[in-house]
């Protein structure tokens, strides 16, 4: 048989010949959002397969981690104690390019940058994070500009912001915090900010109150716990209010408009819905409901776009999976191992695991959890948690807080290397 | 290129040490307790043990006696019943076989 004949025959026998030469050559990946999702994928397609040429695009220049930063508003923890480089990663062999994918051209699998010149992959995974529906709340923006409501849902600048708002209010002042309904990132990060801040106001400011306007009809998660703790440690200082969605902030008077009230404050914090970011709308990633992309579980493949992976937030949620950097963090490690094995033209693992362990800081020094397994459900073509996987701590402890630093500096050197 | 140049590049072109399934079962498993014990069982943190390093047989049966209730937790307890027997035998073995 000549060389010609061979590859023919080659070709026609196993559709996966071309793709496995192809994954020889050098495969190239690449990886736009440098967050728990992006950065964790980059890291492990080269731990699990160093040949593969992974490209990562992240705007900002050190990766500043959402879990924890409330003890940067708590006064706990500085910005910098949540804050890694990216130096770990370009160790690991991942070519990081500062700069913003403004659109995937999935057809010609190419990705275009806002400066450099665009980059062609084999296979594409986003991990673009949040956008806030700012169209929910028609003056929001204007307020947010004039500084007068912030959300700080997104770790950095609006973190030291609103940490600056505390520490100038006086005594006796109210600091109002208004959770969306549900989904949004972080189920119990809203209950634990009102905890750091009542740390705080307990510490320095004991006249002063939370009040927490909760769109949800209840405390969406470890409620028991928080309930507990917001008696047990700041007794007087929190008040919590169900079914109170903000439609609207009015800047100038400090006033978040809920559907039948108005609610003044000297500190605004307000977060709005969100949905997964534009660069995912306008990809036509977005599959449900105008908000979130749905995923193939088993590879985390877009079920919209051939080709585009999608991790983390921007994922219409399977059955009780949060939104959170853990799950973003472990859904990369199923689309790494995923992509290796259809980049070598062979099937990936038809059974992805899941597991999750989020802490939440109650206090200073003491925090909760809640833990679960999620595996492939074959019946409910889903993924779904183990029954008996799930549950929450017994109670607040000391334990648990040096236990959730130790899990932040496992996980920031998991995803982002050494 | 001639044609037996060709076959050795082909050849070549074979990962090292082919895989087997179990191997990337294993491999995925236990990178789901990355998170609190380090990258391939090596903890940063003195808080948190690395796995990397002990042996398969008492990784197995810790994992067991969490997920009976036998050993307490605070976290372990639920997590060890997320897992299959098989899956905690591939777990313990993928952990039993790496250096810390």
């Amino acid at each position: 048989m000549d060389r010609r004949r061979f590859l023919r025959v080659a070709a026609a026998l196993a559709p996966w010949a071309a793709a496995g030469a192809a994954a020889q050559t050098k495969a190239r990946v690449v990886v736009v959002g440098g967050g728990y999702g992006g950065a964790t994928v980059a890291r492990y397609l080269k731990l699990w397969a160093p040949a593969t040429e992974v490209t990562l695009v992240e705007r900002e220049s050190a990766f500043v981690s959402c879990p924890l930063s409330n003890l940067v508003i708590g006064g706990h923890a500085s910005l910098d104690d949540v804050t890694r480089g990216y130096g770990g990663l370009a160790k690991a062999g991942v070519r990081i390019i500062a700069d913003s994918a403004t659109a995937i051209d999935a057809s010609r699998k190419a990705v275009r940058l806002a400066r450099g010149p665009e980059l062609a992959y084999d296979r594409l995974v986003v991990s673009p994070g949040i956008d806030f529906l700012f169209s929910a709340m028609p003056n929001y923006e204007a307020a947010a500009r004039a500084g007068r409501v912030l959300h700080a849902w997104k770790a950095g600048a609006e973190t030291v912001a609103l940490r600056k708002q505390l520490e100038a209010l006086r005594d006796g002042a109210v600091y109002v915090l208004s959770i969306p309904l549900a989904p949004y990132r972080c189920p119990p990060g809203p209950y634990e900010r009102a905890c750091q801040v009542a740390s705080y106001f307990k510490k320095a400011k004991p006249r002063s109150k939370v009040l927490v306007l909760d769109a949800n009809e209840d405390i969406t998660s470890k409620a028991a716990l928080f309930r507990k703790a917001w008696a047990e440690l700041y007794p007087g200082l929190i008040e919590y209010r169900s079914n109170s969605m903000a439609v609207d902030v009015d800047g100038p008077s400090k006033t978040v408009k809920l559907e039948l009230d108005d609610v003044k404050g000297d500190v605004l914090n307000v977060i709005p819905p969100h949905r997964a970011s534009q660069l995912a709308a306008d990809a036509g990633l977005i599959t449900h409901n105008d908000r979130w992309c749905n995923v193939d579980w088993r590879t985390m493949e877009s079920t919209a776009v051939p080709g585009v992976h999608v991790l983390g937030d921007a994922t219409l949620s399977a059955p009780a999976m949060a939104k959170a950097g853990h799950m973003a963090n472990q859904q990369a490690k199923v689309c790494a191992a995923a992509i290796i094995e259809m980049l070598a033209g062979r099937a990936p693992n038809p059974r992805p695991v899941f597991a999750s362990t989020c802490y939440s800081f109650v206090s200073a020094t003491e925090a909760i959890h809640v833990a679960s397994v999620h595996q492939w459900n074959e019946q409910e073509k889903t993924v779904t948690i183990v029954p008996g996987s799930n549950g929450v701590s017994a109670a607040r402890s000391e334990q648990e807080a040096r236990y959730a630093w130790a899990w932040a500096r496992n996980t920031w050197a998991d995803m982002l290397g050494g | 290129m001639t044609w037996p140049r060709f076959l050795a590049l082909a050849l070549c072109a074979v990962p090292l040490g082919a895989r087997s399934e179990d191997d990337a079962l294993a491999r995925g498993l236990a990178a789901t307790c990355a998170n609190c014990h380090g990258t391939e069982g090596r903890s940063v943190s003195r808080e948190l043990p690395s796995l990397a390093g002990m042996s398969k047989e008492k990784i197995a049966a810790d994992l067991r006696a969490f997920r009976s209730g036998a050993r307490p937790a605070t976290v372990m307890h639920q997590l060890a019943r997320g897992y299959t027997d098989a899956q905690i035998d591939l777990v313990a073995a993928y952990f039993g076989a790496r250096k810390n």
